[in-house]
Order: C-alpha cells, then sequence, then structure tokens
C-alpha cells in the first residue's frame, strides 16, 4: 500500500492552491475540483457540520455552480470583482485529519485579506478539505470555508476563500 | 426641444430634499439624503421612533422559552416566548445599571439573569430575585419598577413580528395597509404555515440604509448589474417562458404608507411553484404537485400568482419581503450615514418535503447574499453611489423619474415603486400629517 503524503507534500498543494487565487487564476483554480466536487461556506457562527440541505450558507456550489461561479468571477460584468481586489491567502496549522489509501481529510486555518476601494477586508476561519490524491494530480473532491468571525464584516464574499 | 438642466425642479419640496414635478415627469431626491448624519438623526426621530419596524418570525422562537437578540432601530432587544407561549419584546438592559442582560444570540432559557449583580427575570420580564429584608422596598417586587422593560408596542401579522417605539402609533394592521394582501400570498404558500430556515446571513454594507431599500425592489438595475446572473440562468438551464404566455408583464402596486410591491413573471424556477429543466426531471413532480395544491386551494387565478409570478416588496422603511427565486426576508438599519447592518433570512414552508427544502436553499444561494451571484454586485452598486455622494456639493440630485410618463400604468423596470418610499420618507421628514396634500 502507497503510504499517504507527508504534510510537507499536503501544505505544498494548500499554498498552490492559495497562490492561483491570489493571481487569480480561477480557471486552474477549478481545475484542481475532482466532478461531482462541492464548495461551501456556512454562515459566521453556525456550526461547522451545518447542512446546506437545512439551513442557509452563504455558498453551497455543486460542481456546476462552481464552474459558473468562476465563469462570472472571469468576466468583466462580475461588478463586485471587477476591477479585481488585490488578494492575499495566509494558510497555517495545517492537519491532515484522516488519511486513506486514496486520500484523506485535511484541515488548515486562513487569514485572508482583500483589498479594493482603499478598504482593507479580513476574512479569517479554517478550512476543511477531502483530497483525492490518488492520481497523478491531486484532485479536491470537497472544501468547506467555515469562517470563525462573529459576523461578516467585510459585507460580501465575492472572492474566493 | 426642452433641455433639462440639472437642478431641482420647482415643484414640491417638503423637506427639501424630495422634488416631484409631475408635469415635467421629474422625480428627484437630494444625495444630502444619504450622506448627512443629521438627516440620519432626523429619520433615527421621525421614521424609526414612530413606525412599525419588523423584529422577527414567530418560527424564529417556535417553542416556549426560547430567545433570540435583535437590533432593532438603534436599539438592542430581545424576542422571546414565555413559558405559556406568550411572545415579549424587551429592551435588552437590565433595570438595574443597564447592562446588556441577555448576552447570547439565542436560546432556551427559563428565565435571564445579568451577571453583573446578579438580577434575575422570569422571561416574561417579572423581577425574580429575593434578596433578605432591608435590601429593597416592596414596590421593589410588586410594582413593577424592577421589571424588564418592554418595547412600547408589539404586534404581528401572519406570524411576522413588528415593534414601534410610539405608544400612540396606528395599529399595525392599519400601518401595513396594501402590504397585508402580499404578505398573505407568501403566508399561505404553507397549508402549515412558514418557517424560518435555519440561521441568517449578516453583513453590512458601506452604504446608506435606503440604498438597499430602493435596490430591493429596483426592476431597472436587474439586467444591467446583473447580467452575469442571467448568463448562469440560460447556461444550467434554469429558465422557462412557456407559462408565461397570459402577455401579463408585470405590475407595480402602491400598498400605502410608502409600502410598494413589483409583480411579474420571471424567467427562473420558483420552488413554490415553477418548475426549470435545471431542476431534473426527478423534482418536477414534486414541484408541479406543490402548484397543483395553491391552484386547487386558493382557485386557479390565485393559486398560479402565487406559483408563477415573483414579487419584491418594500415595507416601509426597512422591511423587505421578496418571493422570488427563493423567499428572502430581509432588514437593515442605519449604523452611519454611510454605513448599515443587514440581516437576511430564507423563508419556507413549515414541513415541506425535504427535497423542495433543499432546492429552495440552493436556489436562495444562486443569486441571494454575500456569496450569491448577484448580491454582490449589488452591494458595490450601493457603495459605489455611497462614493458618488462625495461629489454632492457641485453634483446634488438623484433621478427617480423613469416611467413617469406612464402614470398609472407603471412598468417593474420602472421607478414608480421607489417613488412610493420617498413620498413617505419626505413626508415623515416634513413632519405633514399623513393625508395631508403635497
Amino acid at each position: 500500500m502507497i503510504s499517504p503524503p507527508t504534510r510537507a507534500e499536503v501544505e505544498d498543494f494548500l499554498y498552490a492552491e492559495a497562490s492561483l487565487l491570489d493571481e487569480w487564476r480561477l480557471s486552474e483554480w477549478f481545475a484542481l475540483f475532482a466532478e461531482g466536487a462541492v464548495y461551501q461556506a456556512p454562515t459566521a457562527g453556525a456550526p461547522e457540520d451545518d447542512d446546506p440541505t437545512k439551513s442557509l450558507f452563504y455558498i453551497a456550489d455543486d460542481y456546476v455552480r462552481l464552474r459558473e461561479r468562476v465563469g462570472r468571477l472571469n468576466k468583466k460584468e462580475a461588478h463586485a470583482e471587477y476591477p479585481r481586489s488585490r488578494v492575499r491567502h495566509m494558510i497555517s496549522n495545517v492537519r491532515v485529519t484522516a488519511a486513506r489509501a486514496d486520500g484523506g481529510d485535511v484541515t488548515c486555518n486562513f487569514v485572508v485579506y482583500r483589498s479594493k476601494n482603499g478598504k482593507v477586508d479580513t476574512y479569517f476561519g479554517h478550512s476543511l478539505y477531502v483530497i483525492d490524491w490518488s492520481g497523478a494530480a491531486w484532485k479536491i473532491t470537497s472544501k468547506r470555508v467555515v469562517l470563525d468571525m462573529d459576523t461578516l464584516y467585510p459585507g460580501k464574499l465575492s472572492i474566493v476563500i | 426641444m426642452t433641455v433639462l438642466e440639472r437642478t431641482a425642479p420647482a415643484a414640491t419640496a417638503l423637506s427639501g430634499m424630495v422634488m416631484e414635478d409631475r408635469e415635467r415627469f421629474l422625480f428627484r431626491v437630494a444625495r444630502k439624503a444619504f450622506a448627512d448624519e443629521a438627516v440620519l438623526e432626523e429619520e433615527r426621530r421621525k421614521i424609526f421612533d414612530h413606525c412599525w419596524l419588523y423584529l422577527g418570525h414567530g418560527s424564529e422562537i417556535a417553542s416556549n422559552c426560547d430567545f433570540l437578540t435583535r437590533q432593532v432601530g438603534g436599539r438592542e432587544l430581545v424576542f422571546n416566548r414565555d413559558r405559556g407561549g406568550a411572545v415579549h419584546a424587551f429592551l435588552n438592559s437590565c433595570p438595574h445599571r443597564g447592562a446588556t442582560l441577555v448576552r447570547e444570540p439565542r436560546g432556551n432559557a427559563i428565565s435571564f439573569q445579568c451577571f453583573y449583580h446578579g438580577w434575575a427575570f422570569n422571561v416574561n420580564g417579572r423581577f425574580a430575585s429575593r434578596y433578605a429584608e432591608g435590601n429593597y422596598g416592596k414596590d421593589h417586587y410588586e410594582g413593577g419598577c424592577a421589571d424588564l422593560v418592554r418595547t412600547p408596542r408589539l404586534e404581528h401579522y401572519r406570524d411576522f413580528y413588528f415593534v414601534n417605539f410610539d405608544a400612540n402609533a396606528v395599529s399595525l394592521s392599519d400601518y401595513l395597509a396594501g402590504a397585508k394582501e402580499y404578505i398573505d400570498l407568501v403566508a399561505d404558500q404553507g397549508e402549515a404555515g412558514m418557517e424560518i430556515v435555519g440561521g441568517g446571513q449578516n453583513y453590512f454594507i458601506d452604504a446608506n440604509w435606503k440604498l438597499l431599500a430602493e435596490n430591493s425592489v429596483d426592476g431597472f438595475h436587474g439586467l444591467p448589474t446583473h447580467s452575469t446572473y442571467f448568463d448562469y440562468l440560460q447556461t444550467v438551464g434554469d429558465v422557462r417562458t412557456d407559462d408565461l404566455a397570459d402577455g401579463f408583464k408585470g405590475a407595480v402596486h402602491d400598498l400605502g404608507n410608502g409600502h410598494a410591491v413589483i409583480e411579474y413573471p420571471s424567467p427562473w424556477g420558483r420552488p413554490m411553484a415553477r418548475w426549470t429543466p435545471a431542476w431534473g426531471e426527478d423534482k418536477r413532480e414534486m414541484i408541479e404537485a406543490a402548484r397543483a395544491r395553491l391552484v386547487k386551494t386558493f382557485g386557479e387565478t390565485r393559486g398560479r400568482r402565487m406559483a408563477e409570478l415573483s414579487r419584491n416588496m418594500i415595507i416601509f422603511p426597512n422591511l423587505v419581503i421578496n418571493d422570488i427565486m427563493a423567499i428572502t426576508v430581509r432588514t437593515f438599519h442605519p449604523l452611519a450615514a454611510g454605513r448599515m447592518a443587514v440581516s437576511a433570512w430564507a423563508l419556507g414552508v413549515k414541513g415541506e418535503d425535504e427535497r423542495l427544502r433543499a432546492l429552495r436553499l440552493f436556489n436562495f444561494l444562486e443569486f441571494l447574499g454575500p456569496g450569491g451571484l448577484a448580491t454582490p454586485d449589488d452591494v458595490e452598486a450601493l457603495e459605489c453611489c455611497q462614493r458618488g455622494y462625495k461629489n454632492l456639493r457641485e453634483a446634488a440630485w438623484n433621478d427617480i423619474s423613469k416611467g413617469m410618463p406612464r402614470g398609472a400604468k407603471a412598468r417593474t423596470d420602472d421607478e414608480e415603486q421607489i417613488r412610493c418610499f420617498w413620498r413617505e420618507w419626505d413626508r415623515r421628514i416634513s413632519g405633514r400629517p399623513q393625508g395631508a396634500p403635497a
């Protein structure tokens, strides 16, 4: 049996993902997701394991809507993000919380800064990933962004966290 | 050709900030109304201290002893149900020294206790602590002087609870006027009633609160602002026009007291109850059945209206109930002239099929909220307006004239519904009695 990846390898993957987001290479970022993957952000203050079929989230994208979210953000008519904001993701406290032969569960903490129109927005929280590392190219099958803020001070979640 | 100067038309000038010239079809609002802290202070005294303000939905405190805290009209309130099921709204300040009494956003409790000195209260507001003789006189216990202070008024319509800080205000029913018919169109969708689904979305916008009142019922901005959303609908197949063949293009209704609604056939699917191909054949039967139930219960005309038409309604000053691709209940409060706090919830049918519930929530997020495919662009537009008002000394007026030549035949992409809001705003700010001629 192949041994699970090291934390350094997992970190490299998450750093590469963050870099794509910071550089607005969103189509390449979307390509990291496996077909059928989900991308979710529960509301601030909601339980970490909240269910988007029972509770209101900020974002609960299936694969198609995630594709469309990215397609939208690549357009000039995505007014909230055009002209584009400047973004930087900081990733830390990376842990592999479950390792299987074909993939595993990963958590990390994040701080994301977004700057536009003379204002700095700060988003902080932690992310829960399910990653498929069975193939040559790793794929994200699920990413849940859990904001640890008591409310959404920046007002919009128009960038990808 | 008449050249319109970019100054105020010489017509009605009550507050001096809303100008309506019905002969020249001009309606202007001073940008000062959005940017001046002194105007906000006037609004707090003349609007938020006298209008019925939305507090919450009864389903949010479904069980006895449920409570939640809310900020409404600049006050901190507790909205709760007591041990007998009666609903209350208290000022969230300990009668002793004023500390915030309830410090959790929501919960269930048989009493409230202030952590500062330990004063305790029953959830019906009565002072419940007992001290040894000599500490307090009899009135302290029996005269009600240590009880929690209530909002002067608390009333509800179809489980939508409102408070009023003016003890002499008209009844909620009279205040809502024509809006009741449109609340009914939402409330009647559930046989066992409606409920708020999960928690709400709370967020802030760096813009004046009235910009969101305008935007929430503004049909004109839909296509230009939200072209990427309509692209999305096309791509995923969440569009149909085949059941809109009746030729109804939509209507604008002045509901009285500053309330207004636009009602229109919409391209998107509606969980209650208009199926679109994007949802797949497996959900078709369920949606068609929901539609058939509405038609059976309320007749062909009203049933189809409930199922097929979308409605954006503003209830003056700051409640929006939009029954669109999902139902959102949204309220917003000024924090400063250029900043507001927004709370938005999803409303669903109590006890609905879990697949319908899931679809409702999925559909909500395709457009609505801070992470939706459309709301962030609204927020951007509102914030751009607010920045634009920095130029108000030279560029002083907003134009809200669209559709005035059409008179009573206003279209949903006209601005008559927004003018309804501003006429009431103007009336209240200028202190003119209700019903007095302009």
